[in-house]
This record gives structure tokens, sequence and C-alpha cells, in this order.
């Protein structure tokens, strides 16, 4: 029998806007009406550039920034509706992992302190077990337990990002939100984290959104991808689809920007270079938010707005020229 | 034929309360006319130091040039006194930062940043230098340059700044550019756009660059030689092609298995075992060999980077014999 479970995380209709500090009076809107799902045990990356509010978004799941509208659901409950109390019994259940490790890590608590607080301040150790249960967490990110009594300065970049997974991990999550964990560290100390994370929501049979810029590592670790500009979801499917048949044009050529390892074919293939920055989303165009720089661009795109849709089984994109296609 | 830069056996130290810091430790290379060499390396392997050593912009102390001779069109560059230095860095040879925003006095305008170079090294009236700005800044892709001769570099996006930094370091005309992680801190459609605008100037000036990076794809797009660092050494050294397609270095090889690819499903990625080493320590041997798979006692003789097949040379002993 097939049991239909709620997924993991419902986002519905997010908006996230922002007074502006600059121009008084107007708004900045740094996410737009955005929806995902995440279903248990699934990975997946949130893509975009500088500035495109996937950033804002993650940390609106966590109500660290509250929407301006909209509604998160973990389980089937309303995050936003939640209690102080209630919320901090939520908590545990979505950690984070951010980019900088350095930044993020108490510069004067060691690791044992790190881990042990999470567990002792949520009552999911006793202080007679905490030792124990550090120990365990260290192995399973691959720091030897003997470094217990060190701070984070001692350690070089992939060890601390080994610590800041261990503290996500404290709490025996269902999600772990990572914004850019990889993006900091050199290619090879990078291969190691991703490999860590891969192994660590398989065995762990976590769900996991991963923020990064960086197509080739989306391609690496999650099934899902979404990719934001400009506030908005343009593209969603499963990572397959998204990356071997990108519908969108932004999508396109993005990936078409990302550098090949390899200068024959480096060399030799089409790009799609775009024009001009994007748009500040203080004041973004009319229509479609990518139409000045798209290279396919009609005059209807600057008057009407697109909507995500479904042109295959569970791939969405949001351009009008592709929909009037695919009615065709 | 002369080579129009050669730098051969460079060594810079930094000597520090814990210890020396051996950042480049016996450095050779040559760049051409018109060439592009790109430096790869991973995090402290020492491509910028050797590159920021050519122009006297190592601090010292801490920093020593230990040994080692770098020579520009016939000038003894590690010799050369302060003022021949300050005139070849402003006109002859220039340089990007990674940070388009450290690398740009806030308090100037672009315009007056821009004219500086011109009317200190070129002696060009203001009129003549404003001119030349405005061209250039046309050139980088800017839009309405004149009024933007008037702003301030926290009114330009970052790519937008990056493109000013680059008209800043080409306004002069240069013979070589050195671009040290020019768009590392540039999100990818701005760095095509960036990396498609350094190659088309080049074209038309004829310049030659040696790009710094550790991004293995940038390399492989604009690059005619690569030359791979590691631990202050230079570890191999080949043409883009040669490189890419037949690593002979053992570092190297594992650097490109490690790169998550866009064109292949990989289950679980490679990863390099262990950390670099320690630079405040010497290092007998080969530097990878702590960490290489395929290390056996010889590797802890002395090394040298030797040509192998033509325009391809390796520092791996055992690619040497033909073993690898």
């Amino acid at each position: 029998m097939i049991e239909v479970r709620r997924p993991l995380l419902e986002v519905c209709g997010i908006k996230i806007h922002f007074p502006s500090q600059q121009n008084k009076g107007e708004i900045v809107k740094a996410v737009d009406g955005v929806s995902l799902e995440l279903r248990h045990s699934e990975i997946l990356g949130l893509v975009g550039e500088s500035g495109c509010g996937k950033s804002t978004l993650a940390r609106s799941i966590l109500n660290l920034v509250p929407p301006t509208a909209g509604t998160v659901y973990l389980n089937g409950e309303s995050i936003q509706t939640m209690s102080r109390s209630e919320l901090k019994k939520a908590r545990p259940a979505i950690q984070m992992i951010f980019q900088d490790p350095h930044a993020s890590l108490n510069p004067r608590m060691t690791v044992f302190k790190t881990l042990a607080e999470p567990m002792l301040a949520h009552k999911l150790a006793a202080k007679e077990t905490v030792k124990q249960a550090v120990v365990e967490l260290m192995e399973k990110v691959g720091l030897a337990p003997r470094f217990m009594q060190k701070y984070p300065h001692e350690f070089s970049g992939g060890q601390r990002q080994r610590i800041a997974i261990a503290r996500a991990l404290a709490l025996k999550p269902r999600l772990i939100i990572a914004d850019e964990p990889v993006s900091a560290l050199d290619v090879s100390v990078q291969a190691q984290i991703l490999n860590l994370l891969a192994k660590l929501c398989a065995e762990e049979r976590l769900s996991m959104i991963f923020i990064t810029h960086d197509l080739s590592v989306v391609r690496h670790i999650a099934q899902r991808v979404a990719v934001m500009y400009l506030g908005r979801v343009v593209e969603e499917g499963t990572t397959h689809d998204v990356l071997k048949n990108p519908q969108h044009p932004y999508t396109q050529a993005l990936i078409s920007a990302v550098p090949v390892p390899d200068p024959i074919e480096e060399r030799n293939r089409q790009r799609i270079i775009l024009h001009g920055d994007p748009p500040s989303p203080l004041n973004p165009p009319a229509g479609c938010s990518f139409h000045p720089r798209c290279p396919i661009a009609e005059a209807q795109c600057q008057q009407q707005e697109p909507k995500l849709g479904n042109f295959h089984d569970n791939h969405r994109a949001s351009c009008l020229l592709l929909q009037k296609k695919f009615v065709e | 034929m002369m080579s129009l830069l050669t730098v051969d056996n460079l060594a810079t130290h930094f000597h520090t309360r814990a210890g020396i810091v051996r950042a480049v430790d016996g450095v050779s290379y040559s760049l051409e006319k018109g060439q592009t060499l790109g430096i790869v390396g991973e995090s402290g392997s020492g491509k910028s130091v050797s590159c920021y050593s050519l122009l006297g912009l190592i601090p010292m102390p801490p920093g020593r040039i230990e040994s080692g001779s770098a020579y520009f069109d016939g000038v003894d560059l590690l010799n050369a006194s302060k003022d021949e230095l300050r005139k070849i860095r402003g006109q002859r040879i220039s340089m990007i930062f990674q940070d388009p925003m450290t690398a740009l006095n806030p308090y100037m305008t672009i315009g007056a940043q821009l004219m500086e170079p011109l009317l200190l090294h070129r002696g060009l009236s203001k009129e003549a230098a404003a001119k030349r700005s405005i061209d250039m800044l046309e050139a980088v892709g800017i839009q309405d340059a004149e009024q933007r001769m008037n702003a301030h570099p926290h009114q330009f996006s970052g790519g937008m700044r990056q493109r000013v930094v680059i008209a800043m370091a080409l306004i002069t005309e240069p013979e070589i550019l050195i671009a040290d992680e020019p768009t590392t801190a540039l999100d990818v459609t701005i760095q095509a756009q960036i990396l498609e605008l350094i190659k088309s100037l080049q074209e038309k000036n004829g310049m030659a660059v040696i790009l710094i990076t550790h991004d293995l794809g940038v390399i492989a797009g604009i690059c005619d030689s690569v030359a791979v660092m590691y631990a202050g050494r230079l570890v191999e050294q080949a043409t883009a092609s040669s490189l890419f397609h037949s690593p002979r270095h053992p570092y190297t090889h594992a650097l490109m298995k490690s790169l998550p690819s866009m064109n292949t499903d990989g289950k679980e990625l490679y990863s390099i075992p262990g950390m670099p080493p320690d630079l405040t320590k010497p290092i007998e041997g080969c530097s990878f060999s702590a960490r290489c798979e395929h290390a056996i006692e010889a590797c802890r003789d002395d090394i040298h980077l030797h040509t192998i097949m033509l325009n391809h040379a390796t520092a791996c002993i055992r690619a040497q014999k033909g073993e690898l």
C-alpha cells in the first residue's frame, strides 16, 4: 500500500519585502512569491546569482526573517503561527550550515562546548552522557575526538566546516539548510565536504536545501533543483532535467556560463553571454523580470508576467514564450 | 630569442615568528608576447606571491626574496630601483586584483582614478586623459561613460567595478597584464563577460597575460600554457591541451578528479587525502609525496621540473621515468 505523506517542508507563496534603507518609501522585493516543496530524504539545490534572494528565502524557513506574506509548513504545521515555545520545540528539526565556518563558529568556544551546548539546551543529552554524544558526533563527521578541547582557529577551513556540520547534526534534525557550505573551500577540500554531506544525508535520512551559485556542485549533490532570478523561481525540476534540458533562457545562459575544464570543448562550444547586470530588486522590470537580459525576449515579455508552468512531469519553468510554444 | 618575461628559480620566503614560511620555493617560467599563462593552485600554494615578488609588492620585512632572477624585456626586476619599478608597474606591467571593491579608492571618482596613470606616467593633458578614459570605459562595456566618470565606486555593481579595474589596468596599454583571480568574486554570468572582455582586448593589443586562478575551467578557456603550483613549487607545466588531456603529475591528476563535473553524474567525488604541508618546515623531496597514492621511496629525493615531452614538464620522478 502506498502511504500518502505530506512533504516534510512546504513553502507557499512566500514574499519577503524590506523597506529600502536608501530610498525612503520604496520597497525591496527580496523574495517575491516563491512556492517549493521538499520531500523526506530529498536534497534540493537552490541556485542563483548573488542578490537573487536564495539566502533570504532560506532564512525565512527558519523564521529568522519573518515573511511578508505566505506560509512555511513543516510536517504540515505552519511555522508562522507557532508560539515562541512551540517554535523552540520545532527549531531542532531544522538546522543551518553557513558559508564561512570562521564566522559561524564562536572563536572562544572549544569544539566540545560548541557541540555540547545545543544538546544540553534542548535536553537531548544529560551532563553525564554529553561527552559520549560529542565523541560520536565528531567521529560521524570525520574529526578525531582527541581534538575536542581545541578552538576553531586551530583547525583548517575544511575541518572547521566539519565542526559546523557536526553542530548542525547535534540536534538530530530532519532538515538541514546549507547556505554555500563549500564556496569558501579549495577544490580538494570541497570534494571531501560534499562527500560527507551526501553520506550523512543518506545515512540519517535527512532532507537538505543546498544553496549555491555553483551548478556543478548542485549536479553532484542534489536530486532536484530550483533556479532563482530576482526573487522568483524561474525553473524547477529534477537535477537531470534542469541541467541536461534547461527550458528557461536564464537557466540556459547560467549553464552555458560555467567554464568546462577541457580546453578543446571550452573553446569550441557555443556560449550564451548575457549582457548587463541583474536589475535591482528595488525597481524590477515590468513583465518578465529577465526580459532586459534575455536573448529571445519578445514584445509581450515586457508586459505580461509569466507564471511557473508545468510542461513536463515535475519540470516547471516560467517563460511566456515557452508556454506559448507548449500550447501550440 | 629572448622571452618577454623570464623568471628563474625565484624563491620568496617570509620570516615570521612561527618560522620561515617558504611561500615560493624555486619557481621558473617564461612568458612570450601575446601569450596567456595560467598559474593554478590552491590557497597558500604561492601563486600570488610568485607574481607579487616580480613587481616589488611583497612587504619586506617579513618577506625576503632569497634567490632567483626575473628579467622583463632586459630589465632585472628584482634588482631594479624603486623609480624604475614604479615606471614599469604604472605602464608596462599592470595588475588586476580579486576584489574590485578594495582595488578602487572609495573616495575618488572613477574618472580621477582612470586618469591618474595617464597624468603621472604619460604626461597627458587633463582633457586628453579624460577623453582616453571615456574611450576605455566604453571599450570595457560601460554605458554612459561620460556621466559615469563622475561616479564613485560604491555606485557600481561588482561586475561593473571589475570592468573599471580592468579599464584602469589597460589604459596605459601594458605589455603584460597580471590578473589575480579576476573573476572569483563575481557571478558566473558576469565571469563569462569579463573573461570574454580580457580575451578580446588581448587580441586587439597583443599583450601577454598571466592569469592566477584556482579554477581549472577558467584556465581551460583562455590559457595557452599552464603552470600548476603546489606548496610553493611548480609541479607541472605544459600547454593547456596537453595538461588537461594527459596530466603528468599526480597532484594535477587528483585535482581534476576532485572537480564536480557538469557532464558526469559522479557517485562519490575523489578527494585528496590529508592536507597541504606546513610551509614553515623544510620539505624533503617531492612536496606532494605525503598525499600521493603513487609515492615510492625515491620520492624523498630532490626533484626538479623536467621536460618529458614536447612542451610538457613535470616534477614527478615516476612520471619522468615513464612509470606513470
